[in-house]
């Protein structure tokens, strides 16, 4: 535990350096596309109070001066497949997004959606004796609380507490200079593939670029998806990604869960172009303009050429009706949603007070989506796209850059994680001394 | 699997590991200042200093400034071809004209006005000189001439001296300005002021007056004809002067046959009568002892 805490203290301390020095890359590294966004940190005064804008939730201390995207590669499922590939599309999102922005960017926050997230819930408690709470019992609570076996080759990714409790009064956000007898604390912990996060790193470091930061994709999606009232009523953010589908529920601000079903858009390619025997280019070309999961009459009549270069005419001039595209479609999206749902249900999100789920990234873009997830999910479902963050480039507004703008916010105000609070001084002998004496106090 | 060792010409759109970091080098901004103003400037003054490390293009390239200085200062607005003298007397002007050598016409570069200046204001004749180039090429030289205040006899030489006791010229005759006071002895020239000073005092003997003399390089006689002399002291003379004329204006001393007042003691004037005023004082006091009974 001590290790993680130095590394991830480390990356804060650099995530920090580098918004001093107002410069900062996000990095969305997912299985269609890389996306790289450069921001420049202004500092808190780029606004006045007078200007009619608020915090809105530390957006507007940043904007963002060089976008670029690229189609991925040397990435499946979220996790980097092919070392030398994947760094060439790094450095092709990285260099392109200097150019625009004319900076040299040193630090990168990366989020990924792969190395199989899996969510605990921890528990601690300790007793505070009646007096205040201030940091170091926070940070004391944090560590009594009991971490599970999550087995050897996982690390955490993320670790936030998202309760506290005292004596009998449960939901604090905030339990710093109250009075109890009894401090208890919830803890939302997530936890990746080691290995995963290894080559990750590695190939962050042959581009030449820090890392600052590490989140996961499921988690950033739902903070610029969700709008502010869904994160504290209680929502599920699904981000139908290329490779992978992800999902978090969130409620009173906290993602409480995560986890990412290994399904997502590149699957619908991969069975258009078995069905249809063609090219995945054409495949993907196909289901991005034809596209659809609900099929009307007016679909029968509707002919797509989908072409080959076989130089066999017949071949060459097939065609196929959009109901039969939406056919192939359709299973699989329905697969997917309905993974998605046992994955709900096994995190108990049917128990939560507000249904909501909202479905976003590059997948949730195909048409008639909208009507069939609520027949899977619920009949809260609808389709979010980023919440807008200033310098952002039309291109990039889209489903699709839901992680990406997420983490720009997550750069912008990291949630209080774990290793935050200062590590905890082990308090226990000036403690018992303290009891002692209190003993003698009472008993003579 | 995919070829690991790949041969293939397959364009690929990332950037070479070599293109990025180059690009990451030129977008760092120091560097960038370097290339963009630092090596330009390296290589300009590398050049210079390469060019002028040899000697035959150095003399060429000081030829050529030169040479473009010439043909500026040849240019007729600047050329000067024309000297007027303006409030000097013509032996002066003549003169004037004698100790500046200058061959017209002439660059106005070349005119080192303050030295000429400085010349013309050598000549004993001129109090000031006022050198300008007039547009027209017209060198102005406006004189201030010394007023001669006093002749000046020594060596038996006559000069002419202005009122601060600067020479002005050499007199032939003491005929040639007989309105102006004679002053002689060695170092006279020296305390002319004062000179002039005793002169306005003594304006009530004026048509007596034959001149100063100083005598010792300190004092002054003031000589009048009949050969009488007012022997001065060193020290604020006028006032024993004037003292003089006040005795002079209540008694006529000077009308009596006086040779000398000596009043270079002013607390104790002095006269010295002349022989036969002597026998005349001596025969008068006899008489009156005799009368006495």
């Amino acid at each position: 535990m001590n290790q993680l805490y130095a590394s991830q203290r480390a990356m804060r301390q650099m995530r920090r350096a580098a918004i001093q020095r107002g410069l900062i890359a996000i990095l969305d590294i997912g299985t269609s596309k890389i996306s790289c966004l450069i921001l420049r940190f202004d500092g808190p005064d780029s606004f006045r109070p007078s200007d009619g804008i608020g915090p809105m939730a530390g957006q507007s201390t940043f904007r963002v001066i060089g976008a670029a995207t690229t189609r991925s590669r040397g990435v499946r499922f979220g996790e980097i497949d092919s070392m030398p590939e994947a760094e060439r599309a790094i450095r092709t999102a990285v260099q392109a997004a200097q150019k625009m922005a004319g900076e040299r960017v040193d630090h990168v926050i990366a989020c990924f959606s792969g190395g199989a997230p899996r969510s605990y819930g921890l528990a601690g408690e300790i007793d505070l004796g009646g007096e205040m709470v201030r940091e170091q019992e926070v940070s004391r609570v944090l560590a009594a609380a009991e971490v599970p076996d999550y087995g050897e080759g996982r690390e955490v990714l993320h670790a936030q507490p998202v309760n506290f409790a005292i004596d009998h009064r449960t939901g604090l956000s905030d339990p710093r200079g109250q009075i109890g007898n009894r401090l208890a604390a919830d803890m939302h912990m997530l936890t990746v593939d080691a290995a995963v996060i290894r080559n990750l790193l590695y190939c962050i470091k042959r581009c030449d670029l820090e890392l600052a930061g590490l989140a996961s994709a499921a988690y950033v999606s739902g903070l610029s998806a969700l709008v502010e009232d869904e994160q504290e009523l209680g929502a599920a953010c699904i981000d139908m990604g290329g490779g992978t589908t992800s999902l978090s529920i969130f409620i009173r601000k906290h993602m409480i869960y995560a986890d990412c079903v290994r399904m997502g858009g590149e699957h619908v390619t991969l069975d258009i172009s078995k069905g249809l025997q063609v090219p995945l280019a054409t495949a993907e070309r196909i289901k991005t303009f034809y596209g659809g999961v609900v099929a009307t009459g007016m679909d029968d009549r509707e002919m797509i050429e989908i072409g080959g270069r076989t130089g066999d005419w017949e071949h060459d001039r097939r065609t196929v009706s959009r109901a039969e595209l939406i056919g192939i479609m359709r299973p699989r999206v329905e697969e997917i949603l309905e993974e998605v749902r046992v994955r709900l249900d096994a995190a108990g999100f049917e128990h939560l007070p507000s249904q909501q789920i909202v479905l976003t990234g590059g997948a949730s873009q195909i048409p008639g989506l909208d009507t069939l997830a609520p027949k899977i999910l619920g009949q809260q479902v609808r389709i979010g796209r980023p919440l807008r963050v200033q310098g952002l480039p039309q291109a990039a507004t889209g489903a699709g850059f839901a992680s990406s703008v997420g983490l720009c916010l997550f750069a912008a105000h990291p949630q209080d994680e774990w290793w935050d609070f200062e590590i905890p001084v082990e308090g226990y002998p000036a403690r018992s001394l303290k009891r002692a004496v209190k003993w003698f106090k009472e008993n003579w | 699997m995919q070829p690991l060792t790949s041969s293939a010409p397959r364009r690929d759109p990332a950037p070479s590991r070599i293109a990025y970091r180059l690009q990451r080098l030129w977008l760092t901004p120091l560097f960038r200042l370097l290339v963009r103003a630092g090596l330009p400037m390296v290589l300009v003054a590398g050049a210079a200093s390469w060019y002028l490390a040899q000697p035959e293009n150095r003399e060429a390239l000081m030829a050529q400034v030169a040479e473009l200085r010439r043909s500026i200062e040849a240019r007729p607005e600047f050329m000067v071809r024309l000297m007027v003298i303006e409030g000097a007397s013509d032996s002066v002007a003549d003169d004037i004209r004698e100790i500046l050598p200058v061959d017209f016409p002439v660059s106005s570069f070349d005119l080192d006005l303050q030295a000429m200046r400085e010349r013309i204001e050598e000549l004993d004749a001129v109090a000031r000189a006022d050198l300008r180039i007039r547009s027209g090429g017209v060198l102005e030289i406006r004189i201030v001439e010394r007023q001669p205040a006093a002749v000046w006899r020594v060596h038996g030489d006559l000069e002419l001296l202005d009122a601060e006791g600067r020479r002005v010229a050499v007199l032939e005759s003491r005929l040639e300005r007989p309105d102006l006071p004679l002053l002689v002895g060695v170092g006279a020239e020296r305390a002319v002021p004062e000179a002039l000073a005793l002169l306005e005092a003594a304006a009530p003997v004026r048509e007596r007056i034959r001149g100063l003399v100083r005598v010792g390089e300190r004092r002054w006689d003031l000589v009048l004809d009949r050969d009488q002399r007012i022997m001065l002291p060193e020290r604020d003379p006028v006032q024993a002067l004037l003292q003089v004329m006040a005795l002079n204006e209540a008694q006529e001393l000077l009308a009596r046959d006086i040779t000398v007042v000596d009043m270079r003691i002013p607390a104790r004037p002095t006269l010295r009568l002349s022989e036969t005023a002597i026998e005349e004082l001596r025969t008068l006091r006899r008489v009156k002892t005799e009368n006495r009974p």
